[in-house]
């Protein structure tokens, strides 16, 4: 997994993505309590969302920014003509945003628990089990359309564009699992979001494989 | 055939509406406004059965590169987007006076706009790439990944909407719907699909046009 390798080796680097996301994060929280007030009970009720999207957002500038690297560089033709199957390079971009962005959630996580005041202690295992299920399958998708909009003009915008309205069920999905487990609830009464959420995980990363040989094409 | 097709078309939304209006009975609960489902369900069943045909459409292209399934795929998707269109806002003229308001979060509802939005970004996505054998190959992608994602838009926001609060005018389980109502449904699906087809075809023979005068 050359690839992952890489490209983390890259972002460790430079740090230049995960510097600005955590910056952004911060930002976000901020702009939440300016947009809602400071009534910490009306925003308690909104938190699952506000959470959400938060990883949203700051998952549509860290996908977004897959392939910049390649771009940039002209490095491009590199990666078409690498030797091996195509859909390596798939899940080794997909491992890194997934590395990514489980990241800078767990740092977003700690600036809502700060601000919210939140004790999250007791809900971190069910939570750490929506997250990492929610985050495949933004990731998974999110790569493939990040290859698919690198070469494409207005990629800024086409790229959330496309993003988004596929992203629907597994914003809906997350948002009541998170809900529920904030509320203590076990993760047995969510276990139909959590199906859903493992079979979106299975269905995009197959789709995602299966189709990037014909994204990485010519 | 082209001809025969569009006269078919005609003959069979001809038929619907006649039956729509002057055989099926008024509602007695709803009223008149009833009668838009006449419209409504056949749209939303075209437009599922056009994004079926895209995903296909879109399969067939990546493993045989023929341009034909590529057309076929684009005009399927103009065509589905429309129709899903038109299911929004029939089912919103139905809404206001039977719910009292243009727009709710129903399941349904939600749904289709959900699939509304996706096929735009999917017609967005064909607009904005110039390379036409890059467009049609990301589209296809697009086109698979999208309708991979109906069940899971279904699903989802079924239980988002019907576990806070059951079903009250929707209750599940199929309605007692009289024979009368059911058969004038039946001939508007029917006038509805070879609307489809009409349009389907005449969209992929401009688009065909257009790629021949370009070449």
């Amino acid at each position: 997994m050359v690839v992952v390798w890489k490209d983390l080796l890259v972002e460790r680097r430079s740090k230049e993505t995960l510097n600005a996301l955590f910056f952004f994060g911060l930002l976000l929280l901020f702009v939440f309590q300016f947009a809602l007030g400071p009534d910490r009970e009306r925003l308690a009720g909104t938190l699952p969302g506000l959470l959400w999207l938060g990883f949203i957002l700051s998952g549509l500038l860290g996908l977004g920014r897959t392939f910049v690297a390649e771009r940039e560089n002209d490095c491009w033709e590199g990666l078409l003509l690498a030797p091996g199957d195509k859909s390596a390079i798939y899940v080794g971009k997909l491992a890194g945003n997934l590395l990514l962005m489980l990241v800078i959630e767990a740092i977003l996580l700690a600036l809502f628990g700060f601000f919210f005041n939140l004790d999250l202690a007791g809900v971190l295992p069910g939570l750490a089990v929506v997250i990492a299920l929610g985050t495949v399958a933004l990731a998974a998708v999110g790569t493939l359309f990040a290859a698919m909009t690198a070469q494409v003009r207005a990629r800024e915008l086409l790229f959330p564009v496309l993003l988004l309205p596929v992203e629907a069920p597994v914003l809906l999905a997350t948002v009541k699992a998170t809900e529920a487990v904030l509320l203590g609830e076990t993760l047995g009464s969510v276990a139909h979001w959590l199906k859903l959420l493992a079979a979106a995980d299975v269905v995009y990363v197959a789709v995602g494989v299966l189709t990037f040989d014909f994204v990485l094409e010519a | 055939m082209k001809r025969l097709l569009g006269f078919l078309t005609v003959l069979g939304l001809a038929a619907g509406l006649g039956m729509g209006f002057g055989v099926a009975p008024r509602e007695a609960t709803q009223g008149n406004v009833q009668r838009i489902m006449y419209l409504h369900v056949p749209s939303v069943w075209v437009a599922y059965l056009a994004f079926v045909v895209v995903l296909v459409a879109s399969i067939v292209y990546l493993a045989r590169r023929s341009e034909a399934a590529d057309r076929l795929a684009h005009a399927s998707a103009e065509v589905g987007v429309l129709f899903t269109g038109l299911t929004i806002a029939t089912g919103s003229i139905w809404g206001k006076p039977t719910w009292g308001t243009w727009w709710t979060w129903d399941a349904r509802l939600t749904s289709v706009s959900i699939l509304f939005v996706m096929y735009l970004g999917y017609l967005l996505l064909r607009g904005m790439i110039d390379d036409r054998e890059r467009g049609a190959r990301f589209a296809a992608v697009l086109g698979i990944v999208a309708a991979f994602n109906i069940p899971l838009v279904h699903f989802s926001v079924l239980w988002w909407r019907t576990l806070h609060q059951p079903p009250t005018l929707m209750a599940p389980g199929p309605a007692p719907v009289p024979g009368i109502i059911k058969a004038a449904l039946y001939v508007n699906f029917v006038a509805f699909t070879l609307l489809y087809s009409y349009f389907l075809t005449r969209r992929v023979r401009v688009l065909r046009l257009e790629a021949e005068a370009e070449a």
